[in-house]
């Protein structure tokens, strides 16, 4: 679901990437989010709560709510919609609170 | 390494971009820390007009503002903006934290200024934390920004200028808008920005809020229902919306954790949003040295937000002793701006606020820990 | 009530509506903002200094109808895509209007389209005479319709996309 067209705004999207969302292969650009990458595939559970592990999405948008904590490249808790997708990088549902790993 | 700092800027938004700029232009070398890879905070994702007079940009577009002052810093060998860098903490020997990647960094600034801005507040109500229900700006920052839309029929909560700009500009974006409920019986927003989108055919319901969520994995509808005017939900008023996203602008709130530690005297003034520093007319915090512009002292337009960060970044120039005088000057330039943006009715409430705060005698400057900036 | 609907009431238009008098000598603009902001753009944007607003920019905008030319500058400086210019005098049973417009796909100049009043409610098909694209940094498009005279009070916005040939 990207805008092709808009009557104000002409994006700037940068070089085509791809990465992997839990395994599947998928396409994005260097000038965006993991956020706004999987929005454009139409993804948009991001993970589950970890005490209900009801589903989670993204909230904020800004890096301020912790609702689109996902595991990159194995690390846990990282705020996708503030992080840029990559080439090759692995984006994971997370489940419960993650292992930070040293 | 602690780095020593001149002028430090927490938040490279309008409030902090133009407070950088401010103390700049006298003299002040300045760092900016911004949490996201793309500086200019909110306007990078305003695709409206903005109002106010020429002084604040007004007629230009949010975007373009954004990207006019970001060219004129780039070129200013006085400022450096440090971006995907997220400050962390203050502490008591006067030290600001930051995380920039896995790197830990450490600043003692003589000067801070904090432009923090503000989060979007929440509403309680069954299925909100679906994945589908986003904050309106989450979804401003996925369509503007990215170009990314974010659902295919959005229905918003809240008639603030939030919730109405963004109902435009999911419009504009071609996404459907099912209504706008709004619990208060009258619109909160700029009323030229409801009659634009009335007259598009989006629905604006006074007296109205969401019940629910329909689904049990993503956001497929929505009940909502009729408020008495004591906001209390009315029976037998529901209605089924289809949509697949519920937007909540249902206003914001500062961001002050800085303030907080840095141990400024905070008070709860329900007229700016919620918790903020107590400032005087300089925008100086209760800590002597500290500064706090923009939303962080209260939750107000970016016109005033700029025209704040002008403030704070002339007083804490001059109170380095860089060009005083004209740094004086220019920083009663521009409170003579804020004071004309906030002359009007919808300038009241900040007024009614900043009053609030100053009562109990207003800012007495401490320093807590004994540590001189 | 347009503080709870959006949508300005005969009341509030009549305040703002150029006399009858002055419609008939050609075109003109009409200012639909009734509530104090902090904004004046329109002031500057006024070759012939027709819209005055004293020293509060909260004021509302005032119109000098007879100082005014009808040249749609203030139209695009608007931020609030408030002013329209009306031409009563474009033909014998039809009236023009120019209304802003920030929407896509843009009409082309002789087709059709839906236009909306205050409410969005449908009004007929109409012509679309002229379409003038917002240029370098404003991109505000300016959309010139022709509607039949007794509703150049009425059509205030088109529906974007759909539009007919003929």
């Amino acid at each position: 679901m990207r805008i092709e067209e808009h009557p104000v705004r002409q994006f700037d999207r940068g070089e085509k990437v791809s990465f992997f969302y839990n395994g599947q292969k998928m396409e994005g650009y260097s000038n965006e989010t993991i956020a706004a990458a999987l929005h454009a595939a139409g993804i948009r559970r991001l993970g589950h709560s970890p005490e209900l592990h009801r589903p989670r999405g993204l909230f904020c948008a800004i890096g301020n709510c912790s609702s689109c904590f996902m595991t990159v490249n194995g690390e846990p808790n990282v705020r996708i919609c503030v992080t840029r997708v990559e080439d090759g990088m692995r984006v994971e549902e997370q489940h419960g609170k993650g292992v930070i790993s040293t | 390494m602690i780095r020593n700092v001149e002028v430090l800027v927490v938040g490279g938004g309008p409030a902090g971009l133009c407070a950088a700029q401010a103390a700049a232009s006298v003299g002040a070398k300045v760092l900016v820390l911004e949490r996201d890879y793309v500086p200019g905070g909110q306007l990078v994702k305003q695709t409206h007009k903005f109002f106010g007079s020429e002084k604040q940009h007004a007629g230009e577009r949010g975007f373009q503002i954004g990207e006019d002052l970001l060219k004129e810093i780039e070129a200013d060998p006085n400022i450096q903006i440090m971006t995907e860098t997220t400050a962390l903490g203050y502490y008591e020997d006067g030290v600001v934290t930051a995380l920039k990647g896995r790197e830990h960094l450490k600043f003692r600034p003589q000067r801070l200024i904090i432009t923090t801005g503000a989060a979007e507040k929440f509403l309680a109500f069954p299925g909100n934390d679906l994945p589908g229900v986003y904050g309106a700006g989450a979804v401003q920052t996925l369509m503007n920004v990215a170009g990314v839309k974010p659902a295919e029929r959005v229905l918003m909560v809240g008639s603030g200028n939030i919730g109405l700009i963004v109902s435009y500009q999911l419009k504009q974006a071609g996404v459907e808008i099912a209504a706008i409920v709004e619990a208060a019986p009258k619109i909160g927003g700029y009323l030229v920005h409801a009659a634009k989108i009335r007259r598009a055919g989006i629905p604006i319901k006074t007296g109205w809020t969401v019940k629910e969520v329909l689904g049990t994995e993503q956001v497929e509808g929505a009940v909502i229902c009729q408020l008495d005017d004591k906001f209390q939900q009315i029976p037998g008023t529901e209605e089924k919306v289809a949509c697949d996203a519920i937007c909540l602008a249902v206003g914001l709130t500062p961001l002050t954790e800085l303030c907080w530690q840095a141990g400024c005297e905070m008070k709860f003034i329900r007229e700016l949003s919620g918790h903020v520093p107590v400032v005087s007319d300089n925008l100086e915090t209760t800590r002597s040295g500290i500064y706090a512009a923009g939303d962080a002292t209260g939750i107000e337009e970016a016109s005033s937000a700029m025209v704040e960060g002008k403030v704070a970044g002339y007083s804490a120039a001059e109170s380095l002793g860089h060009s005083p005088e004209k740094a004086a000057q220019l920083r009663a330039e521009a409170l003579e701006e804020l004071r004309q943006l906030r002359a009007g009715p919808t300038g009241g409430k900040i007024n009614a606020g900043i009053d609030k705060m100053k009562e109990d005698g207003g800012v007495v400057h401490v320093n807590l820990y004994g540590y001189s900036h | 009530m347009l503080i709870s609907t959006g949508i300005p009431t005969k009341e509030d238009l009549q305040g703002v509506i150029p006399p009858a008098q002055r419609r008939a000598r050609g075109p003109v603009a009409m200012a639909e903002c009734f509530q104090k902001i902090p904004c004046n753009p329109c002031v500057a944007a006024c070759p012939v200094k027709a819209i005055r607003m004293g020293e509060d920019i909260n004021e509302c905008p005032k119109i000098d109808f007879e100082l005014c030319t009808g040249c749609g500058s203030c139209l695009t400086k608007c931020p609030g895509l408030a002013i329209f210019i009306i031409d009563e005098t474009y033909s014998d049973a039809t009236a023009l209007v120019r209304l802003p417009f920030e929407y896509l796909p843009l009409p082309e100049a002789g087709q059709y389209a839906m236009g909306l009043n205050r409410a969005g409610e449908e009004l007929g098909w109409f012509k679309v005479a002229r379409v003038i694209k917002g240029s370098g940094r404003n991109l505000t498009h300016t959309i010139w319709v022709e509607v039949p005279k007794e509703l150049s009070m009425e059509v205030r916005n088109i529906r974007e996309g759909g539009y007919r040939n003929g």
